[in-house]
């Protein structure tokens, strides 16, 4: 490895070309520390704006109108809204009327970080979209097929978790997909409040080095085939979920 | 009062059912005994998939009763899965879950619904699929199976919540000709096993062949019914004499 960083090292001084993340130990670790913040930050949103969009279109459906209302209210705020403003919205806004903790040195520091923020802010974002998709995919699914469940005595929290959820999700996955790749790229507004993400660390780097045009190729490089992992993941994720025989 | 087996199976009293302003049932009463089976027959539209549909209480009804072995189907505290246990409906459609083999959409009720163990009800399924008939296909998914394959599926799958009564709406009208014989085949053994079955069919030579009693329904009520052999032969009204004669 060193012969490799050696290298750039006399590229560095050859040519003029700065990758100090390559070459210097330092920049290195902040570099690959902004790439897990970046990895962390994408699976936790993730996680929770699938988890919020099959919640969200289950509560769609619901017989109660203040529970329709209350989730298409959701929808509307942060569809029509853009994400940076909603970040700042609840690490400004509601990151300030929030209690404080004592922290280890004796001082008052909020009782949630900026990570936390983005994660919160991020997943509620995705979340919405992810909610439409969802309900897209559940009004796929044939009434004749839930009625069949019905008809066997499921109850119909288990007609939505075995049947109509794992049909809506095959009918649903290149839409998902798409809005999962929007999110990913989305935690770079994390760079606006401060989380050491990778575009984050990047400006650091560019800030010491006088390298903008270097670290700028490299963050279009390194997003692209970031995302480009998610999206052969989730190409081979909808073939696996293929059916034989159906759609 | 309790049910008991001497009283009808299913008790159809005066049902009314409407769609908005389209009264589609206006006062059927028809009884069903255990082990009976019964042909509902009319022209499109003239209720009778709506009737079968509120025996399992798919839809509801606007006034009337339908008790099932005493249970109250137009009840609003009723629970439905006390009744969906007794009752089992196969659809024109087949309705199979598309991403579950033939073993699997047989087997999920009774995992599901009656906390069966998985071990016991695999066994009593691959036991219902050798009954249909398609052994060797329990690991198809329904895609992969022909019209009348699939339709069998739908019947074992009814059959593994061990119902009392079996309702079949329209089960062939979808179907190949060529696969039809197969469904109705088992459809008869399941009838000579002694099973209550209702059905709403075309098909007028299955018909005269298993049903104990024919009903022919037109406009929402009950036009007239008897044994087959009386029926197709002496048929008294003008309207099943009409029918009878377009359809024979």
């Amino acid at each position: 490895m060193d012969a490799v960083y050696d290298w750039f090292r006399v590229l560095y001084d050859e040519t003029g070309i700065n990758l100090p993340f390559l070459y210097d130990s330092y920049d290195r670790n902040r570099m690959f520390q902004g790439f897990l913040t970046t990895i962390w930050l994408s699976l936790v949103c993730l996680f929770f704006s699938v988890i919020i969009g099959v919640i969200g279109a289950w509560l769609q459906g619901s017989s109660f109108k203040w529970t329709r209302r209350i989730v298409n209210g959701y929808i509307q705020i942060f569809r029509n809204t853009p994400p940076l403003v909603q970040l700042y919205f609840f690490y400004f806004a509601i990151g300030t009327i929030l209690p404080r903790v004592e922290n280890d040195w004796g001082g008052q520091s909020p009782i949630l970080g900026s990570f936390a923020w983005a994660a919160i802010s991020l997943s509620f974002f995705a979340g919405a979209f992810n909610v439409e998709i969802f309900r897209s995919g559940i009004e796929a699914v044939p009434k004749s097929t839930v009625e069949a469940a019905e008809a066997l005595g499921f109850t119909r929290v288990q007609i939505y978790r075995d049947i109509t959820l794992p049909l809506a999700f095959r009918v649903v996955l290149p839409a998902l997909n798409n809005n999962l790749v929007n999110l990913v790229k989305t935690t770079t507004l994390a760079y606006a409040i401060a989380v050491p993400e990778m575009l984050y660390e990047a400006n650091q780097i560019w800030s010491d080095n006088v390298n903008v045009t270097e670290m700028m190729i490299f963050m279009l490089l390194a997003y692209f085939f970031l995302v480009g992992i998610l999206v052969s993941g989730m190409n081979r994720w909808e073939r696996a979920m293929k059916i034989p025989g159906y759609g | 009062m309790s049910w008991t087996p001497a009283d009808p199976m299913v008790s159809i009293r005066d049902v009314h059912k409407s769609f908005g302003d389209l009264e589609v049932l206006k006062g059927v009463s028809l009884d069903v005994m255990k082990g009976d089976v019964i042909c509902i027959i009319g022209p499109s539209g003239s209720g009778k998939s709506t009737l079968i549909r509120c025996v399992n209480a798919l839809n509801d009804i606007q006034s009337g009763s339908i008790l099932v072995e005493g249970l109250e189907v137009n009840d609003p505290k009723l629970d439905k899965l006390k009744l969906r246990k007794r009752v089992g409906m196969v659809f024109q459609q087949y309705n199979l879950f598309p991403h579950k083999t033939a073993l699997q959409n047989v087997m999920m009720a009774p995992v599901r619904v009656l906390k069966q163990d998985k071990a016991a009800a695999e066994e009593s399924a691959r036991a219902l699929i050798k009954k249909v008939r398609l052994e060797g296909k329990e690991n198809s998914y329904p895609g992969e199976l022909s019209g009348g394959q699939q339709q069998r599926v739908a019947i074992a799958r009814s059959l593994a919540m061990k119902p009392d009564v079996m309702l079949f709406d329209e089960v062939t009208a979808a179907l190949d000709p060529e696969t039809v014989g197969e469904v109705l085949q088992t459809i008869k053994d399941l009838a000579e096993d002694g099973m209550t079955c209702i059905l709403v069919t075309h098909e007028m030579g299955f018909a005269r062949e298993v049903a104990d009693r024919i009903y022919f329904t037109d406009g929402g009520v009950i036009v007239e019914q008897g044994p087959p052999a009386t029926f197709f032969k002496e048929a008294k009204d003008p309207r099943t004499k009409e029918f009878l004669s377009q359809i024979l």
